[in-house]
């Protein structure tokens, strides 16, 4: 039995598990430890931080005004999760019937942004959204094309920056390949048969879409919905970058604290309120899996 | 891109948590073998900087006049500087932190006092940089540049002179083509000034009440920038934007439409300084280091790489006129005489900034 075998190599086992353990604890688990330990802590003085137990940071971290900048993150990260679940889904679809070697294409064209920093990917957006960027620039180039056959206002350029649509839209930018990855997967072993019987029994390519493909590939859509949500409810380069002066996410305000406000205890305390919903989520999602396996 | 132009220390790398990695150049602190110079130290030295913050072959320059070489680590924020040396100095010994942040890490206990006798070079400094608030009698701290906070603007875009506070704290003249810095402390602080009061010592009631200014000036504000202001109004997306001196006279060189004024109520002096952090392996190294980069050549080098006002009157009289008497590196007139140094008031005032800033970005 291959299981015993492992069993009597447990050498074999050590080497291979031990690294990345000893990796995981401690460069992770160690110091995320330690950020914990500083959620219940207080500043002593302008360096040092007394872990003293105290609940006073998740107090503060659950006052209304936090609270609401929590929620409006969570607002915009369902949002970019939506988006981009809706605009993922029929190009994960559409890689999954192309041929074998356009999908590799394909899939490498969905990867190649991950090639360049976020940061420089920000930038770029920047150059095209801008008032002076590339579309207000073709926009006003057309315009004026138009304005010498009929006469019309001087343009007016679009504001496309700085506001909270341009973070939605920089989040989406980003997150889509997260999304369309793991759809991706899923509906690549689909089994192609079921959706033939199902439209040569009748059914529309819309009902064979909703009670067909989605339920079976649900817990991809799961995955992506997680994989998507959770990053981009930590963004804050993008709110940084691309918002106005209404576009505070929560990770600014945690970024913040560990930088400007020097209150290391709060930010933690912050994040990991941040965690704790993170957690809840990827339980419901295990919940969600396996009262489909059992199915 | 224009930010890949300038030599801005604030430009690229500030305020942008991804390049708060801090990049170094070599490991610092390792512990390999070198040669010990005079005085038992190796000939070497650890310096934390700025990017962009140094002339171009000042620290080769040094190496040939003393033997020392250096290794140059850069960061991004005071903050960044700060949250790096709280944790224990890394083996940094010669930092370069703004005046704010030299009297915190005084009050912290995290600098050694400087042997004034080994920086005969302290007599190129200027009178007026000599006993300053934020460091009496230089006990601590040398100047390396200073910078104001003011107003640049775009001149066929605007009415008049910019020359108050008001057009942008208080003001829907200029609505949608504003940006305000996005540091709590810059901006809450100048918004007192603007209402009459001091910039040291606020209290709960007045910073209030700059918040309650901010939260109505909000719908006219495009938005916080992250010290990338002087790219903002180059590239047309605001005409008017609250940012430091230095910043706006490199973009000035490339759009002649831009100015840059200090609003009458007066500005926010900062000015960045050399010290010898605590923990610091090599402080005999720490002093020559700084006694050189006092040096009147050696300054006027520096100036001409990166254009910020030098508070080095040896060094500044070395310079072509165009520097000297550059109204926006050397601002005169009201604005300048109302202008001050910050003071760190301390861990509770600065929380306190920090709160009123996330309320009015959430309201």
């Amino acid at each position: 039995m291959a299981g015993e075998a492992w069993r009597q190599e447990r050498g074999t086992l050590a080497a291979t598990l031990g690294p990345p353990l000893f990796w995981l604890v401690v460069f992770f688990l160690v110091p995320l430890a330690v950020v914990w330990g500083y959620s219940f802590g207080e500043n002593v003085g302008l360096t040092d931080i007394r872990i003293s137990g105290t609940f006073a940071n998740y107090a503060r971290a659950l006052e209304p005004l936090y609270l609401g900048i929590m929620a409006k993150s969570i607002g915009m990260a369902a949002l970019t999760t939506l988006i981009c679940l809706v605009v993922g889904f029929p190009v994960a679809l559409a890689i999954t019937f192309a041929s074998d070697r356009a999908k590799t294409w394909l899939l490498l064209l969905v990867m190649l942004p991950f090639w360049t920093n976020l940061l420089i990917r920000t930038y770029a957006l920047i150059a095209v959204l801008r008032t002076e960027g590339y579309v207000n620039w073709t926009l006003e180039f057309l315009w004026n094309r138009l304005g010498s056959i009929w006469s019309l206002e001087p343009f007016v350029p679009l504001n496309l920056l700085h506001n909270n649509a341009a973070v939605l839209f920089g989040l989406v930018y980003v997150h889509l390949p997260f999304m369309i990855l793991p759809l991706y997967a899923a509906l690549d072993r689909l089994d192609r048969s079921l959706i033939e019987a199902s439209l040569d029994l009748g059914a529309g390519h819309f009902r064979t879409m909703m009670q067909i493909v989605v339920p079976i590939a649900l817990p991809g859509i799961l995955s992506g919905i997680l994989i998507t949500f959770i990053p981009a409810l930590g963004a804050y380069l993008t709110p940084d970058l691309l918002g106005g002066p209404d576009s505070q996410m929560i990770a600014n305000v945690i970024e913040r604290q560990f930088k400007r406000a020097n209150d290391w205890p709060f930010g933690a305390a912050l994040s990991f309120l941040l965690l704790y919903l993170t957690f809840i989520l990827i339980a419901f999602q295990a919940l969600m899996q396996r009262r489909q396996a059992a199915q | 891109m224009q930010f890949e132009k300038s030599r801005n220390r604030r430009s690229i790398l500030a305020g942008l948590g991804v390049a708060a990695v801090g990049l170094s150049f070599t490991t610092v602190g390792c512990s390999e073998k070198s040669s010990t110079g005079i005085g038992g130290e190796e000939n070497k030295l650890n310096f934390y900087n700025w990017d962009t913050y140094i002339g171009e072959t000042t620290l080769a320059d040094f190496a040939k006049a003393s033997g020392v070489q250096v290794n140059m680590s850069l960061f991004a924020t005071n903050d960044e500087m700060f949250a790096k040396l709280k944790a224990g100095n890394p083996g940094f010994d010669v930092v370069v932190p703004s005046n704010e942040f030299v009297e915190r890490m005084a009050k912290a206990d995290m600098l050694i006092p400087l042997d004034h006798a080994k920086i005969p070079n302290k007599k190129n400094i200027a009178p007026e940089f000599l006993d300053p608030d934020y460091d009496p009698g230089r006990r601590y701290s040398m100047p390396y540049t200073w910078l104001v906070v003011g107003i640049g603007y775009r001149k066929s875009k605007v009415n008049t002179t910019p020359d108050s506070w008001k057009w942008v704290y208080d003001s829907d003249l200029y609505k949608g083509r504003i940006a305000m810095m996005s540091e709590s402390a810059d901006l809450i602080r100048l918004g007192a000034r603007y209402l009459g009061k001091s910039m040291i010592g606020l209290d709960q009631a007045s910073i209030d009440q700059v918040r309650d200014m901010l939260i109505r000036q909000k719908p006219n504000i495009k938005t916080f920038h992250e010290d990338n202001g002087q790219d903002l109004l180059l590239a047309g997306d605001v005409d008017l934007v609250m940012e430091y001196n230095g910043d706006i006279a490199q973009v000035m060189q490339e759009d002649a439409d831009l100015a840059f004024v200090i609003p009458k109520e007066g500005g926010l002096i900062n000015s960045d300084t050399l010290v010898i952090p605590k923990g610091a392996p090599r402080v005999d190294n720490a002093h020559k280091f700084i006694n050189f980069l006092l040096d009147a050549e050696v300054g006027k080098h520096i100036s001409e790489t990166i254009l910020y006002p030098t508070p080095n009157a040896a060094a500044k009289a070395l310079m072509p006129a165009s520097y000297r008497d550059n109204p926006v590196i050397f601002p005169s007139g009201a604005g300048m005489d109302a202008s001050q140094y910050g003071r760190f008031d301390g861990a509770e005032t600065q929380a306190a900034f920090e709160e009123a800033i996330t309320k009015m970005r959430a309201a």
